[in-house]
């Protein structure tokens, strides 16, 4: 070898790993398809004047029944696909006709872990990186599998369902580890983001979303924005006693990387479980967004959408990365739709909330000053114990739940799947679990204003206004899917889905699913060179867990009130997991 | 002559089965196979005592299904058609239809015997280690949890939840027994059976409430069937009536604290 050849190669094995290319434009390999949260395919052989001819190329059944959440991953001429519990892995053979299984993977979690979850047994996708499945079990384990052959590479069990937590997320590889998060904030679970080595699965680093910095992964990187972030061990001086012990703010949305700025962003669940009188404090670091380094998990920046949560709204929803003008000046953003309503436009290496919009209607605040970066409440809707609270906007299960948007740079809209629901805590009335009487607020949820349950919206961020809205009789419980053809499409609870034009809204094609979607649709090039669009149908999900898991009717305020507003949804559609993928003919 | 006297044996082998099924009558409990003081799968609880007084009084014979108690308990065990009765529950649970009521219990404190007892309307209460019961619904709490925040007592207040090891009831008792907290705020029935068993003498006594106060510290219990099942209802305040001072018995050998008449008076 010639000496600067040698030389040349030192230099490359000096060299930090480069972050992994971004993926063929044909392929779709986490839950989001980019780390930049976006659900854009760059395909564009499918467009509004052809849109209308696209047909059904194949199916494919599950065999479960439960709410399928999660994104089909495709990568390698292969479809993987992974299953509410019991949280099967298919991979699927695009190479032959009609998509054969090349293999299953059963995890067999444990079946305690059912009764455990709060929301139904969902699962939000696998991730794929560097020929290796990755995926969560809702009883604790991420594991690892050989794409290829569906082998077990290795299994990390990250927690214990006896102690209320579940894994729902769909992970992202970033810089050779897995980052996974866990559920359960309702049940005095303690929240946390964990990476594990993607060669090996073990853990190598864990940041706690309570307690003190050094749980907190908090040291002298911490630069937030606001006042209200900085002071030492904020995660248990803004709770009472030793409440951040079991204080909440799980992580299972969404996970965002920006390789630009060399951090993950991700959202923190709602403060638990205590009654909100109990925990007095902004109960830090729940409902809001940490920005952190890969490499060691310490924090840079954080930022609190819903500080001291009142109304249960999770702060998880996706943090989606964008460029657009902002004042003139062209600025790398966050874009955020909160379930408390606003949409929040933030500075990427900051934190810094440059605009926060209401994007539905809200009755719980009045404003995010951004002076401060405080939530305004609005204390006639705090929840008090004794008296009746009516219009809550939005619910609990907020102006949007999960159910991710996506952004087209060409159209340069974002895409919004959401609920337009209000809720009354109403009387107390007398409840019993675990050999405990007590008294609950019976919470019942209703249409907003219109009467509608749901919406499909495309949103400018620039005029921080919807361009056009599409009116649901439910919930829109499934994610959007955006691409470069001009066209955006989403599934509705009732089993439609539905192909749009991008720029107007107008409907150009729909097509009726066996169950409800609540799927995250996407796009890929199959190896023949079309375009393929795919979805997941089966009902569930804390909003259709009145089919999937056969709730009484009756009983408004079951699934936390959400039966109320869904009562008549197994009218409409049955349980029943299976794959739709699309082309043209 | 050989299918004839098939045809007889058949006819008398229904008739059989017939008598045994008029004499085997089942009664179907939904209980928790984890819950003690209430109930566990061995039938240690007083509940299951309760269960198999029931279906003596009824010449039935006990069939349990068994469920943990937690979110979706009624749904998945009554509601599916798995039994016919619930042993415990609260006697204005609108889920179910209830009995007449068998006991009444309140929330009590769990204190250290000789240690003074915490009253709400004393300001020295936020001082007070205390534990609570967490409920993990969204924005519920036990009464006695409502009236601690209203109190102003939230520093040095624990949170025990539903899932950790053993009941949340228990490992609070355990906590005043070993120091770790200065009094627990547990449902009656619970608190008599654990401290009970404590190492330390500990001392209950019933948590008055402080004027005011929305919430019922107070519940009565009942047996509980499926919404409309009224012959089962009607057939079970019968066994009630009958067997009452049996039912107090059963109580009292567990310790169940009580505010109704039988409690206070026998």
């Amino acid at each position: 070898m010639k000496p600067f050849l040698a030389a040349f190669f030192v230099l490359m094995n000096l060299m930090p790993a480069p972050a992994p290319a971004a993926e063929p434009e044909g392929e779709w390999h986490m839950a989001a398809r980019d780390y930049g949260n976006t659900r854009f395919s760059p395909l564009s052989e499918i467009t509004p004047a052809n849109l209308p001819k696209l047909s059904l190329a194949f199916t494919f059944s599950t065999g479960v029944l439960r709410g399928h959440e999660a994104a089909p991953v495709v990568a390698d001429n292969t479809m993987f696909i992974v299953t509410p519990y019991p949280n099967l892995v298919y991979a699927l053979d695009l190479t032959k006709p009609g998509a054969p299984q090349k293999w299953k993977f059963d995890p067999k979690p444990a079946a305690s872990s059912q009764g455990v979850a709060c929301c139904d047994v969902v699962n939000r996708g696998v991730v794929y990186a560097d020929g290796k499945v990755f995926f969560n079990t809702l009883d604790m384990n991420t594991i690892a599998l050989d794409a290829k052959t569906g082998k077990e590479l290795w299994r990390t069990k990250l927690g214990s369902i006896e102690k209320g937590e579940t894994m729902t997320m769909a992970p992202i590889v970033v810089k050779g580890k897995v980052l996974v998060g866990n559920s359960g904030g309702e049940l005095g679970v303690r929240g946390w983001l964990t990476a594990l080595d993607a060669a090996t699965g073990k853990i190598a680093w864990r940041a706690w979303s309570t307690g003190p910095d050094k749980d907190v992964l908090i040291g002298p990187a911490f630069k937030p924005f606001y006042a209200q972030d900085r002071g030492k061990d904020l995660g248990t001086r803004s709770w009472p006693g030793d409440g951040w012990k079991i204080g909440g703010g799980t992580v299972w949305g969404f996970l965002t990387y920006d390789p630009e700025t060399d951090l993950v962003y991700y959202g923190t669940g709602n403060p638990g479980p205590w009654n909100p009188e109990q925990r007095p404090g902004d109960n830090k670091w729940t409902s809001g967004i940490f920005a952190r380094k890969p490499d060691t998990g310490e924090a840079v920046w954080y930022y609190q959408w819903s500080p001291h949560d009142l109304h249960d709204y999770d702060g998880v929803n996706e943090n989606v990365l964008v460029e657009i003008p902002v004042q003139g000046k062209q600025r790398k953003v966050i874009l955020h739709p909160d379930r408390n309503g606003y949409l929040y436009v933030l500075d990427r290496a900051s934190g810094q909330v440059l605009s926060a919009t209401p994007y539905a209607a809200i009755t719980t605040s009045t404003r995010v000053d951004l002076q401060t970066g405080r939530l305004v409440y609005n204390p006639e809707k705090d929840p008090t114990a004794g008296k009746t609270v009516r219009d809550i906007c939005p619910a609990s299960s907020g102006a949007k739940d999960w159910q991710p948007s996506s952004w087209s740079p060409r159209t340069k809209l974002l895409y919004l799947p959401m609920q337009n629901i209000c809720q009354d805590a109403q009387t107390f009335e007398t409840s019993y679990i675990s050999g405990t009487p007590y008294v609950g607020a019976s919470i019942e949820q209703y249409p907003g204003p219109g009467g509608h349950r749901g919406e499909f919206a495309a949103w400018d961020p620039v005029a921080r206004k919807k361009i056009w809205s599409i009116r649901e009789n439910f919930p829109v419980w499934s994610g959007a899917l955006a691409t470069a053809g001009d066209v955006v499409f989403y599934g509705t609870m009732d089993g439609w889905f539905k192909g749009l034009d991008a720029k107007s809204g107008k409907l150009l094609w729909q097509y009726k699913a066996g169950s409800g979607i609540i799927g995250q649709p996407v796009s890929y090039r199959g190896p023949d060179g079309k375009q393929y669009i795919a979805v997941l149908a089966g009902i569930g999900g804390w909003a259709g867990t009145i089919v999937s898991g056969e709730i009484d009717p009756r009983d408004g305020t079951g699934a936390n009130g959400m039966v109320n507003l869904t009562r008549d949804l197994p009218k409409y559609t049955a349980k029943g997991g299976m794959l739709y993928v699309f082309a043209l003919p | 002559m050989f299918s004839r006297s098939r045809k007889c044996m058949l006819v008398a082998l229904l008739a059989l089965a017939g008598a045994a099924q008029a004499e085997e009558r089942l009664l179907r409990v939904c209980a928790d196979p984890d819950n003690l003081p209430y109930s566990n799968a061995d039938g240690a609880g007083f509940e299951n005592k309760i269960a198999e007084l029931v279906a003596q009084d009824l010449h039935a014979k006990l069939a349990y299904d068994w469920w943990p108690q937690r979110r979706g308990f009624v749904r998945r065990t009554l509601g599916a058609g798995m039994c016919d009765v619930l042993i415990g529950v609260p006697a204005d649970f609108e889920r179910v239809s209830t009995t007449r009521p068998y006991y009444r219990s309140s929330y009590v404190f769990v204190t250290r015997a000789g240690e003074s007892v915490p009253g709400f309307a004393d300001p020295a209460i936020r001082q007070r280690r205390i534990g609570v019961q967490l409920i993990g619904n969204d924005m519920a709490a036990t009464p006695a949890g409502h009236a601690l925040a209203r109190a102003g007592a939230t520093a040095n207040v624990t949170g025990f939840t539903i899932f950790g090891d053993g009941p949340a009831a228990q490992r609070m008792v355990d906590e005043v027994d070993g120091g770790g907290i200065d009094a627990a705020l547990v449902w009656g029935p619970q608190a008599g059976y654990f401290a009970a068993r404590a190492h330390k003498p500990l001392s209950v006594s019933i948590a008055r409430p402080p004027a005011g106060t929305p919430e019922p510290f107070e519940f009565s219990v009942a047996l509980g069937v499926k919404r409309g099942n009224k012959a089962l209802l009607a057939e079970l305040d019968g066994v009630l009536e009958r067997r009452q001072r049996d039912i107090d018995a059963i109580l009292a050998a567990y310790h169940v604290p009580r505010t109704d008449a039988a409690g206070e008076g026998r």
